[in-house]
């Protein structure tokens, strides 16, 4: 059976700044659960030869040269913006400290 | 904690064992960003451009947008493992970090966690009084900055009591390749000297390598000291504390001493020591707690999906090896030796920041001496006048031109002080510039010898005097002659001739 509790999920919403209700911490901690529990099954046919996959795709290395390309007028940047000063994005009163 | 609170600093260091970890970051002077082709402001190119000018769709985490790695950053960032006697991972990869704070749109920082880049280092670093010390390397790795919040409405500027924050966009996505320490223990009371001797040699290896420009003013080089206090031979490690924010020499040194302070003043009261990030403020010399250090879990690391492993080549990592310059500290010893300083010149050249000027000079075929006066002097003395940098108003090799002016008798210092306004000024080389100005040094005998008779003339009484053994005499002869010869004369010459005359008249 899956490690996920009601408490996994509280601190996960927390932790993605999401308000969950009574209700939807029950769902989630069932449905996270039938989730852990399906990947889980990949360790009943993983033996130790298997090596651990991140990547499925067997390439590596993948960079670009380092030149400058074209970049956002700060219009362009600001537009989605909920709100800004004309240069800046503008976003509410940080409690907590910074990362 | 109030400075009459804090156990004694000397006290401390007897009565507590310290042990010490470094986090370092360096910005990477790369033309671009990390995982963007936006252009870096960690270079000078485009240092202090406008907010959010420098972004494209990947720096501001938008929809479709994905991240491709910098060629060059992981050239740098090996470099950078190699210098600090690092391996190279055969194979790396990216890891998203994530934690919700508006520094990074897109709610995660894309990062390094169980692959690092490089891995398994040590460095020497040096003390004042020459003695090494040598700091264990866990890892290097490769990660990306987050964007710039200034916040506003509160009355320090600071966070609590802010109203709302200004995000700009620039540094986010800035290369940074993340420096972290083993456990240093056994310091005792250098504690301080040895985290500034940490920091001072990664900036150098930095800026040997030319993969940052190292200025810690401007955030190119920021520092997170653990500090932890347990009993004087209690073989354990106390609770350690994290202070950021510490981006100067001279703070590395004082936040160190002041967290051991405080810490031993709260073991001392029966208290504990809570794990936690402080920061540390410049102003009144003190840490304040800030968030308690959330376990790694927290951040829900995991494989970054948008981009691939990076496994550098044998050939590349062997090619960068091959490059690496000399250590900074083998290199230091190498010039004081070479160059017959004492320690206090050559310390006064090294925190002029002036070491690789000296070294360039002197290899474009000046005196070491005299390479060093001209740079800790005048030179030094222009550039404070006029809130520049030594560097960017001369070259080395006019330098040394300079110098060889004044020793083959061409220039008088003072002459040559002149010559070195003109060559600040942009008027060119220091010969041209002793051409235009008409600064040559008179060293035509038969006009010297005339100027000489001319103040004799006016001063009957000195050859007398001088046959008299009042040798000191000839200066008023010798004043007159350089005020005639408009001070383009050579002091020393003039005074053979007048004493020749003495003697032969």
């Amino acid at each position: 059976m899956s490690e996920i509790t009601p408490e996994t999920v509280e601190h996960l919403a927390e932790l993605a700044r999401i308000a969950l209700t009574d209700e939807e911490v029950a769902t989630l901690t069932r449905q996270l659960g039938a989730i852990a529990d399906s990947v889980a099954k990949v360790s009943e046919v993983a033996t130790p030869e298997v090596p651990a996959t991140s990547h499925p795709i067997p390439m590596a290395n993948v960079t670009r040269p380092d030149v400058p390309g074209p970049t956002l007028t700060t219009e362009e940047a600001l537009s989605g913006a909920p709100e800004s000063d004309g240069s800046r994005f503008v976003v509410a009163a940080i409690l907590g400290e910074e990362q | 904690m109030a400075r009459a609170d804090l156990m004694d600093f000397d006290e401390a260091c007897q009565r507590f064992d310290i042990a010490l970890g470094f986090e370092v970051h360096v910005e990477l002077s790369t033309r671009t960003k990390m995982f963007s082709d936006a252009p870096n402001p960690a270079s000078s190119e485009f240092h202090g451009a406008e907010p959010n000018t420098l972004v494209t769709p990947v720096c501001l985490g938008l929809p479709g947008s994905l991240p491709v790695v910098n060629e060059q950053a992981i050239e740098h960032a090996i470099s950078l493992g190699l210098a600090l006697g690092c391996s190279i991972a055969p194979s790396s990869r990216f890891a998203r970090k994530n934690y919700f704070y508006p520094d990074l749109a897109k709610n995660y920082q894309i990062s390094q966690y169980d692959e690092p880049i490089a891995f398994d280092g040590s460095i020497e670093i040096e003390l004042e009084d020459g003695r090494t010390v040598a700091i264990g390397i866990e890892r290097a790795h490769m990660e990306e900055d987050a964007g710039k919040l200034t916040h506003v409405g509160g009355a320090t500027g600071r966070i609590q009591g802010a109203e709302y924050s200004l995000v700009d966009y620039n540094r986010a996505g800035v290369p940074l390749v993340e420096i972290v320490t083993r456990v240093i223990l056994g310091t005792g009371a250098d504690a301080p000297a040895v985290g500034r001797a940490y920091v001072s040699t990664i900036r150098d290896i930095a800026l040997a390598l030319g993969v940052s420009e190292g200025r810690m003013e401007r955030g190119n080089l920021r520092c997170d000291a653990n500090v932890s206090l347990s009993p004087k031979g209690s073989g354990v490690l106390g609770t350690r504390t994290e202070t950021k924010n510490v981006n100067s020499m001279r703070s590395v040194e004082r936040a160190i001493r002041y967290e051991i302070q405080r810490q031993a003043a709260i073991l001392d009261a029966g208290g504990a020591i809570v794990q936690e990030t402080r920061h540390w403020h410049e102003d009144t010399g003190t840490t304040s707690p800030g968030r308690p250090k959330s376990d790694a879990d927290d951040y829900r690391y995991f494989p970054e999906p948008d981009l691939l492993p990076v496994q550098p080549s044998a050939v590349l990592v062997e090619r960068l090896r091959a490059a690496l310059p000399e250590p900074p500290a083998a290199r230091r010893r190498r010039l004081r030796e070479t160059w017959g300083f004492t320690d206090l010149e050559f310390r006064d050249v090294v925190n002029a920041g002036l070491l690789v000027e000296v070294e360039r000079t002197v290899a474009a075929g000046a005196a070491p001496a005299q390479a060093r006066k001209w740079w800790t002097g005048e030179i030094s003395r222009i550039a404070n006048a006029s809130d520049r940098e030594p560097a960017e108003l001369i070259d080395p090799a006019a330098v040394a031109e300079l110098v060889g002016l004044v020793e083959s008798g061409a220039l008088t210092d003072r002459l040559a002080r002149e010559a070195l306004d003109g060559v600040v000024a942009g008027e060119g080389s220091p010969a041209e510039v002793v051409e235009r100005r008409g600064l040559a040094v008179v060293s035509d005998d038969g006009a010297l010898v005339a100027a000489i008779d001319e103040a004799l003339a006016a001063q009957p009484d000195v050859l007398e005097k001088i046959r008299d053994g009042k040798v000191q005499a000839a200066g008023a002869v010798i004043g007159a002659v350089m005020k005639a010869m408009q001070g383009k004369a050579d002091a020393a010459r003039v005074r053979e001739l007048v004493l020749e005359r003495a003697g032969s008249a």
